[in-house]
């Protein structure tokens, strides 16, 4: 449940929504960017996710340090777990 | 230590390792508190142990959440899941978390409507798909997850979602700090800041911590030589003598925190009077609820709680080991009783937790050395 794992923004929310498309090593979900509205992320930025909320943005060198932390706490599958597990409808 | 090479900074940790052991007076023992259970992961994973000196010694602190929730909270939780018109949510984290009747995994097996959700979004999502039922949120967490359930219990308000309740339990870390500095047997002398709860708050809450208690804190992330620069930051201010708030995880943490996560928690959670933590008793002020703005949302206030309330066995000491005053394996308990297989005590209720972190690095590791054949 602490993980916070690393993604890029591959689509910006719409008009008035805060869901945004980050893809986390190849897989593709919806995360909510409503705790950045006072630092919106655009196309392109890394954010670090936790629970399905982007938490903070990062540098791109971060993202890739954090996976490869995950990865060496042997997090890493459990984080891709978590990605892939956002949203209910994939079930 | 493990991994060494594997970090494109092998050599900075190295060059970090030998700071640490230039700053640490010899004659002197040390010991620091990790708040967070992340990072006492991390430690163990790691191997941290190795490359420190040995008279600086980490205690692992209070910051795993499902450690410190007590029992009876659970029962609660899944008491309230027994009308068959709910069906209960929670992360994959509390799934095997045992109640005195069992695990909400357990209580599943026997025919509870138990979902594991990555999200509390999610969980909303699940009362849109099902609006013939109730949808109830089991929420935990420090201030890393309690804007998320915030944000979701707005969103809730907004969309006039009536089916979706959240029984909270999130708790605030500083009171924790608080209680364990307050604690006469008390024997810190520095604090390693948790990092991603920092990513909410910030760095200013932690002053007090400086200027009323003399006690340094580096606030960090959670690479090994996150944790190993933070080392060097507290060992640097004791040796000139001061007590500061410092923030290693820059990169992520802003001083000021995340004003956006901060204010949505302000709108829908206010604080509890007192909330009780597993091995450290009640604490004031150390636990969120939910605003009578939004009582329709909060699973407390719409259902009959029964509020159980189940006390640990006499003989685990989880608040000496929360407290520094023993080690793990020093519990009568450990490794007898009380394993993460059958955990007796709230340390080893998780895998972040410092009981069932040492059992799966450190005694494991000696438990098969000792059983190996000699050569």
């Amino acid at each position: 449940m602490c993980l916070a794992i690393p993604g890029k923004i591959i689509e910006v929310p719409v008009e008035g929504a805060t869901q945004a498309t980050v893809e986390v090593v190849g897989v593709r979900r919806k995360v909510d960017l409503g705790l950045l509205t006072e630092n919106m992320p655009v196309l392109g930025d890394w954010v670090l996710i936790h629970v399905g909320f982007a938490m903070s943005k990062i540098s791109e060198q971060d993202a890739l340090d954090q996976m490869n932390t995950l990865r060496m706490l042997g997090e890493a599958e459990q984080a891709m777990e978590e990605v892939r597990g956002y949203g209910v409808e994939q079930e | 230590m493990k991994f060494v090479d594997e970090f494109r900074d092998a050599g900075v940790i190295n060059k970090t390792a030998d700071e640490i052991r230039r700053l640490a007076d010899p004659a002197r023992h040390y010991r620091f508190m990790e708040v967070c259970g992340g990072h006492t992961h991390a430690i163990y994973r790691f191997g941290l142990k190795d490359i420190l000196p040995d008279n600086i010694e980490l205690i692992h602190g209070p910051g795993c959440p499902v450690c410190v929730l007590p029992m009876g909270r659970i029962d609660d939780g899944l008491a309230l899941a027994k009308d068959p018109a709910v069906i209960f949510t929670a992360f994959g984290d509390m799934m095997r978390v045992p109640g005195t009747q069992g695990s909400p995994l357990e209580h599943k097996a026997r025919g509870m409507d138990v979902r594991i959700v990555y999200s509390p979004s999610d969980a909303l999502k699940l009362a849109r798909l099902n609006p013939d039922r109730h949808v109830m949120f089991f929420a935990i967490g420090f201030e890393t997850t309690a804007p998320s359930t915030a944000l979701t219990l707005l969103r809730a308000k907004t969309e006039g979602i009536h089916n979706f309740s959240v029984f909270c339990n999130h708790v605030t870390i500083i009171p924790a700090i608080r209680a364990i500095l307050d604690s006469p047997d008390m024997r810190l002398d520095a604090f390693i800041g948790p990092g991603h709860v920092s990513t909410v708050i910030g760095c200013r809450p932690y002053e007090w911590i400086a200027k009323d208690e003399h006690k340094p804190i580096a606030v960090s992330g959670f690479e090994p030589l996150d944790i190993l620069q933070a080392i060097v930051m507290v060992l640097r201010q004791m040796k000139a003598g001061e007590a500061k708030v410092e923030n290693q995880y820059k990169r992520v943490v802003p001083w000021e925190g995340n004003r956006a996560a901060l204010r949505a928690m302000g709108e829908v959670f206010q604080l509890r009077p007192y909330f009780e933590w597993r091995g450290l008793g009640f604490i004031s002020q150390s636990a969120l609820r939910i605003r009578d703005s939004f009582a329709e949302w909060d699973s407390e206030q719409r259902f009959q709680v029964p509020g159980v309330r189940v006390t640990d066995p006499k003989a685990a000491q989880c608040g000496e080991v929360l407290k520094g005053v023993l080690k793990p394996a020093q519990c009568k308990l450990f490794g007898k009783e009380c394993t993460p297989e059958h955990p007796t005590g709230a340390l080893m209720v998780s895998s972040e937790g410092s009981c069932a972190a040492y059992y799966n690095y450190e005694h494991r590791k000696a438990t098969v050395a000792s059983l190996s054949w000699p050569a």
